[in-house]
């Protein structure tokens, strides 16, 4: 847009509501320090409730849980995502329109009733409740969110190179693999990062599809807010923010070294 | 010996269905023989089915029906990668994610050639496109022509029987293209395979090709060299797209094998000229007349040289003359609401005025009677 | 002697590759299979059960009584469950709007801000939104409670004498909505924005327009992909949401989401909470079917 410097207020403005969305987010992290068990009114700096959180049984339960849900669920619908793309975005096929509004249905449902659709499913075909069922469902959530970013990025897709390697010698398999393959990956990675955080951060479907014995993260921080509220609910979020922000530095780094 | 023909069409015929439900010709009917060692080109303009039939003999199409015979065997229904001819494709093509060497190397591991033989041609390749240096840069580092030599060497590392080239110097500016030409031309004579060619720029492909086929929605109307084409059009769509041209409608009033006259209806004069494509008498033709060949005198005496006695007279006045230095573009009022245009050399040097014509000189048109063809009206 | 036969799988096995690599409606069927698959069993098929469950009754015992009736739905359009309806349906709208309001002038700014600050500022609006949500209300708790952050700030500043009482309020709520919707909404403004080229502002000024009208004129209508992009990803997800309203709102805020959850969960009614769940989904379906018929999906704002 225009090179002309925004007006003040608009930067004061803008100022006011990055504060807005990071003051909570500060409080959440400076209480992480409190002494004071109930975290009402700040009482004492203390490192304390970092040592709780690494010892926590049940968080460390939920995160390797949690983690192992999403690599699968990532991975296979990955695999699903990509191949659903392709297909949508260079084939005509019977029923095409069809295939492309059910892929498009999990997006626009709200989360709730995409929830409990599943748990009337499992239940009625007898299915145990449990980590395959959570599992199951975030494929089935990841999917179109794979398929709708590996479609964008197909767009500008030259099909010449693809003929230029069958010109060359390869069958439509090894074409697949040395040219398509790679020249779509920054795209499928796209798509697979964002399975992996959907999946990471689900707590509506999971709550619905999980059995009592299985937690993932996003249930367990739940029931900490509700019932134990220390200061090792901050501490486990300061360390979230503190994760995410490495992460999201390095991938900013990388792309921006790339270009 | 039937190794004289490297490809062959034999009644191919393309038909599309369109997206909105309807079926569209792009190859109609079309029959040639194109020879080992040739320079051949498809030329038409957009449409006319040239990339069609050049993507039959690559294999990205199939045809309806007909054969497509490559070195003897019929490969009309073969896949690309089992067929001895390699494509420089027009967006280049070039795999974004191998480096330079790794593109030009990847047709020969497909072909299972041992590392060190792969590294010695990919050598030669870049060695003989002039890019020795730049094995290791990926493609989107090297500029638009750098590319189409990429693309060139990654193809001819194969060794194929046929070069398949579908316009490959639509994206270069024209300095580049001027230069590309020769450079690919002389490459062929040098390397000796057979080059078959798609363009539309006419220039291109006088200057390039052994053969011409001129094409126009799905038809081949005319195959030959670059003179027959230019100087014995088979149809006015063919004079029409080569070079410049002048028509002029008229009648057949006589026909014989190598002589025909016309009556040009509205200046209702008679001219002579060669008869082309199919005639009969009292058809509507068009003759076509090359500005080039005209001759000009005007009144006042001037003797027109090399005259010999076997030329059409018309009589006109000078509209426009346009000095281009190597020759002067004169623009003729013939009466009736007809112009032509003639193209007089300048090969004497003065500068004396009164020796170039200006607007409203009237003029005597001489055209020889071998350069008045005439044509039938429709595309045959 | 006698040759034996070719083995008869082997032969289909190659024609069934073949038909494969010659057929592109094949490789298109071939490769949409799995999701079409997976997707009609876990996704269509479930919503199926739903909507037929929401035509049965529960028993007495719990369990579920097999008779067509639609006592469900007429249950749902009475007095508390309409009005619970209506609630969700405002604070769907209401946080929307809000949203898009609050989110539009930000998007503005970080459309034209210099390259740097601009990724600077894209970069820390999506942190949160790559954090657990739950925290982030959580965090909302802490500072909304009574004696919380904001009332130990208001109230050492001498601005209010006593505690606000915010949380366990449809205001909390509220703000828990809009500080978590936000993002969705800003982040397709801005792509939308950015589009914009500077050679159509200049063309406008050129031709007489004051800036406020330029914007009216040439801007905000360009924006209106983004606009729509982000009232969907709003909306939609604000209708469904239980989780702010359970942890902000207490018992005081009940939506239709939380309706949904409290009856699979704990009344054991599910035949009434999947006559919910149908009226949520028709609700959200339409506005969706509207807005996307009138502008696209906005998904080129993906690319």
């Amino acid at each position: 847009m225009s090179e002309k410097k925004p007006a003040l207020w608009l930067r004061v403005y803008t100022f006011m509501a990055y504060l807005f969305i990071y003051v909570p987010i500060l409080v959440l992290i400076i209480f992480s320090f409190n002494s004071q068990k109930l975290n009402i009114h700040w009482e004492g700096f203390t490192l304390g409730w970092y040592k709780v959180l690494f010892q926590d049984q049940q968080i460390l339960l939920a995160t390797r849980n949690t983690l192992m849900i999403a690599a699968i669920a990532t991975l296979v619908s990955t695999v699903i995502g990509t191949m659903a793309a392709l297909a949508m975005q260079r084939y005509h096929f019977p029923l095409y329109s069809t295939s492309e509004t059910m892929m498009y249905i999990p997006i626009v449902i709200p989360e709730v009733v995409m929830g409990i659709s599943l748990l009337v499913f499992f239940v009625l075909i007898h299915f145990t409740l449990g980590l395959v069922t959570i599992t199951l469902s975030h494929i089935a959530f990841d999917i179109p969110f794979v398929a709708l970013v590996v479609r964008a990025r197909l767009h500008g897709y030259d099909n010449a190179i693809d003929e230029a390697a069958m010109d060359l010698g390869a069958n439509e398999l090894t074409t697949f693999w040395r040219v398509t393959l790679p020249t779509i990956m920054p795209g499928v990675l796209s798509g697979a990062m964002l399975a992996l955080t959907l999946s990471l951060d689900d707590y509506v479907i999971t709550y619905f599809t999980a059995g009592p014995g299985s937690t993932t993260l996003p249930l367990r921080v739940y029931s900490m807010v509700r019932f134990v509220v220390t200061p090792e609910i901050n501490a486990l979020s300061a360390l979230w923010v503190l994760i995410v922000f490495v992460i999201l530095a390095i991938g900013q780094i990388a792309q921006s070294r790339r270009a | 010996m039937k190794s004289d023909i490297a490809v062959e069409f034999h009644d191919v015929t393309k038909i599309f269905p369109t997206p909105e439900g309807s079926m569209v010709t792009a190859v109609d009917h079309v029959s040639l023989e194109i020879k080992h060692g040739e320079f051949f080109s498809f030329l038409g303009p957009s449409g006319c089915g040239k990339t069609t039939s050049l993507r039959m003999m690559a294999g990205f199409e199939w045809p309806t029906s007909g054969e497509v015979i490559i070195n003897g065997k019929e490969m009309g229904h073969t896949p690309p990668y089992q067929r001895p001819v390699n494509t420089v494709f027009q967006s280049y093509a070039l795999f974004q994610h191998m480096t330079v060497f790794q593109n030009i190397a990847f047709g020969l591991e497909m072909e299972k050639v041992p590392k060190e033989e792969i590294n010695r041609r990919v050598g030669e390749a870049l060695e003989m496109v002039k890019l020795g240096s730049m094995g290791r840069r990926k493609p989107k580092q090297l500029s638009g022509g750098q590319q189409q030599r990429i693309a060139l060497a990654r193809a001819l590392v194969k060794r194929p029987e046929v070069l398949l080239l579908d316009e490959p110097l639509g994206a270069l500016d024209l300095k580049l293209r001027k230069e590309m030409q020769l450079e690919l031309k002389a490459l062929q004579e040098q390397v000796g395979i057979t080059f078959i060619y798609v363009t539309h720029d006419q220039e291109e492909a006088l200057t390039m090709s052994n053969r011409i086929a001129v094409m126009s929605k799905g038809k081949a109307l005319q195959i030959g060299g670059a003179v027959e084409i230019y100087e014995r059009p088979n149809c006015r769509f063919v004079a029409d797209f080569i070079g410049e041209t002048n028509f002029l409608t008229g009648v057949i009033k006589t026909l014989t094998k190598d002589r025909v006259t016309v009556l040009l209806n509205s200046l209702n004069q008679e001219i002579s000229g060669i008869p082309q494509g199919e005639l009969s008498v009292g058809k509507v033709v068009a003759v076509s007349i090359r500005p080039e060949k005209v001759r000009l005198a005007d009144d006042d005496g001037k003797e027109v040289r090399d005259l010999r006695g076997t030329e059409n007279l018309l009589n006109g006045k000078v509209v426009t003359t346009a000095y281009i230095g190597s020759d002067t573009r004169v623009v003729l009022d013939l009466g009736a609401s007809l112009r032509m245009r003639a193209w007089e050399q300048n090969s004497i040097s003065t500068l004396d005025p009164n020796a170039y014509y200006s607007a409203g000189d009237a003029v005597r048109i001489y055209i020889p009677i071998e350069n008045t063809l005439v044509l039938p009206e429709d595309v045959s | 002697m006698t040759t034996a036969p070719e083995p008869k799988s082997l032969k289909r096995k190659f024609s069934l590759v073949r038909a494969l690599r010659e057929n592109r409606v094949a490789q298109g069927l071939f490769l949409i299979s799995p999701a079409n698959i997976y997707l009609f069993l876990m996704i269509v098929l479930p919503l199926l059960l739903v909507a037929g469950l929401s035509f049965l009754s529960r028993g007495e015992y719990g369990q579920i009584v097999f008779k067509f009736n639609i006592e469900n739905y007429a249950r749902l359009f009475n007095t508390l469950y309409g009005k619970i309806l209506l609630f969700s349906l405002a604070v769907g709208m209401g946080t929307t709007v809000l949203c898009l309001l609050i989110g539009y002038p930000m998007a503005y700014y970080l459309a034209r801000a210099p390259a740097r600050t601009r990724s600077l500022l894209l970069f820390l609006i999506l942190l949160p939104f790559w954090t657990n949500f739950i925290i982030r209300i959580y965090a909302w708790m802490m500072i909304l409670r009574s004696g919380g952050f904001l009332d130990t700030i208001l109230m050492g500043l001498h601005i209010t004498r006593g505690p606000l009482n915010l949380l366990y309020t449809p205001t909390a709520v509220m703000i828990g909505m809009i500080y978590e919707f936000l993002p969705f909404m800003v982040l397709p403004l801005y792509t939308s924005l950015e589009k914009v080229e500077n050679s159509l502002l200049e063309a406008a000024a050129d031709l007489g327009a004051p800036p406020w009208r330029a914007f009216l004129r040439v801007t905000l209508p360009l924006s209106v992909p983004g606009m729509i992009a982000g009232t969907i990803l709003t909306f939609i997800p604000a209708m469904g949401m239980f989780v702010v309203s359970n942890l902000l709102g207490g018992a005081k805020t009940i939506l239709i989401g939380n309706v949904i959850q409290n009856q699979f969960l704990t009344a054991r009614d599910w035949p009434f909470g999947a006559a919910a769940s149908m009226v949520l989904m028709l609700l959200t379906m339409v506005f969706t079917l509207y807005y996307t018929r009138k502008a696209g999906f906005g998904e080129e704002l993906l690319v």
